[in-house]
């Protein structure tokens, strides 16, 4: 396909390994933070094209994996109830929850349906007027605009059955407590190219700047991923705290400002909980109490909303770059795609699930 | 999840208001697509994420990008020689 293949399939794929490698004069630590990232680094195999020194920290970037546990278990119970419809992207079917995932509530009669887009979803609503439909509305930046334009649009069809259950993340904060934290590793970053679609770059620059952290834009295909580990090696070696962007047929400055202006009138920041790392101060969007017939957790009170003990699972860690999949003592044996114990071990985005698929 | 593919777009349907969409080829399957935060003209590339365009695609920064690979391949190639 073009502007895939291209980037895919590069007669100069092994010369800008051997770049990196040059390139590389001391240790160093570059996360790249999106999900898609870190599968395509596992599905080409690049950190075996890449000198020992340079180690590749999977950042937190998986909305899959960073959903809360107590967002699962209040869909599935939804789910349960009669008359619900909970519809959700595919990579949610099977996450855990602290006692069921929605495909085990499936099991045991609950209506869930699967959807490509969140469109699908206010579809269904209409099909099913006489059942609530409830959107279990993941994502980041890249996703939250899509979010606000159904809701958006629900409305102006005056769909009333129709409501989202969001678990909605915003990079940028999370990023500045990871990099503030007194166990950070990271000493460059790899930004994710979509999410920068629509939100542009301008507000790396100052992350890059306070944490002494280079950050270069970056794409998805194996050539967008060693071009931005080539020029954050660059910044690294220059100390130049800067933002680079690295996916330019993709991503300007200033980003999508009608799917900007999209989420800023649907959804406002709020503190927010992310699985394996806790609390981050503004790092989330929730919905607006103008639409708030659209949301949820405002419509549908629950009693069962208690924390309880997640299993066992060590994906915090590894999203800080303080452990790895291989390092897991239930990697591929009590923690497999089919019976994942954590998130990662769920979508083809989260760590886990890459490492396992690819590179077992 | 983010996850979000270019295709080639085919026709745009304006009928119904604040929600332009269009059919769009991705090599060889056609999609669907709202565009309505794009401005995209029949032919033109965008990137589509769960059923929504994010943006047009950059030809000129595409080709820019692939110089590029090709200027880091001969810098390359120049070192080597002097090595």
């Amino acid at each position: 396909m073009k502007y895939i293949d291209e980037y895919r399939n590069s007669p100069h794929f092994i010369s800008l390994a051997e770049a990196i490698k040059r390139k590389c004069s001391r240790p160093c630590a570059i996360m790249e933070i999106c999900g898609g990232q870190t599968h395509s680094i596992a599905k080409y195999q690049l950190e075996s094209l890449l000198p020992e020194s340079i180690e590749l920290i999977h950042g937190p970037g998986c909305p899959v994996c960073v959903t809360p546990i107590e967002k699962i278990d209040l869909a599935v119970e939804l789910s349960l109830r009669p008359n619900f419809i909970v519809a959700s992207f595919g990579d949610m079917m099977r996450v855990p929850g602290s006692e069921l995932s929605l495909l085990s509530a499936k099991a045991r009669g609950a209506d869930i349906s699967i959807v490509y887009s969140p469109l699908d979803a206010l579809a269904l609503a209409q099909k099913h007027p006489d059942k609530e439909i409830v959107f279990l509305a993941i994502g980041f930046e890249t996703t939250a605009p899509l979010h606000a334009l159904v809701i958006k649009e629900a409305q102006r069809r005056g769909v009333r059955n129709f409501s989202l259950l969001t678990s909605l993340f915003t990079v940028p904060a999370a990023l500045s407590s990871l990099l503030g934290d007194k166990d950070n590793r990271v000493n460059a970053l790899l930004a994710a190219g979509h999410v920068c679609a629509v939100t542009g770059y301008g507000q790396y620059f100052r992350i890059a700047r306070h944490f002494k952290t280079p950050i270069v834009v970056t794409g998805f295909e194996p050539m967008d991923i060693l071009y931005g580990i080539y020029h954050a090696l660059c910044l690294l070696e220059e100390k130049n705290y800067t933002v680079v962007n690295g996916y330019k047929r993709i991503v300007s400055a200033e980003g999508n400002t009608k799917a900007q202006e999209a989420i800023n009138e649907v959804f406002e920041f709020c503190d927010n909980e992310w699985r394996g790392l806790g609390y981050i101060d503004q790092s989330g969007l929730k919905i607006r109490d103008s639409y708030q017939q659209f949301d949820a957790l405002y419509r549908f009170k629950t009693e069962r909303n208690i924390r309880k003990a997640a299993p066992v699972c060590i994906s915090g860690a590894i999203m800080k770059g303080l452990s790895h999949p291989y390092r897991c003592d239930q990697f591929g044996k009590g923690c497999v795609p089919e019976h994942p114990l954590g998130a990662p071990m769920v979508s083809s985005e989260g760590v886990c699930a890459a490492y396992y698929r690819y590179m077992k | 999840m983010c996850l979000a593919v270019p295709g080639k777009v085919l026709s745009i349907d304006e009928s119904v208001p604040d929600l332009r969409m269009s059919e769009v080829d991705f090599g060889g399957v056609i999609r669907n697509i709202c565009t309505q935060w794009v401005d995209v003209e029949i032919g033109e590339y965008i990137l589509v994420h769960a059923g929504v365009a994010l943006c047009k695609v950059n030809t000129e920064e595409a080709l820019a990008t692939l110089n590029d690979f090709e200027f880091i391949a001969s810098a390359l190639e120049q070192q080597r020689n002097s090595d």
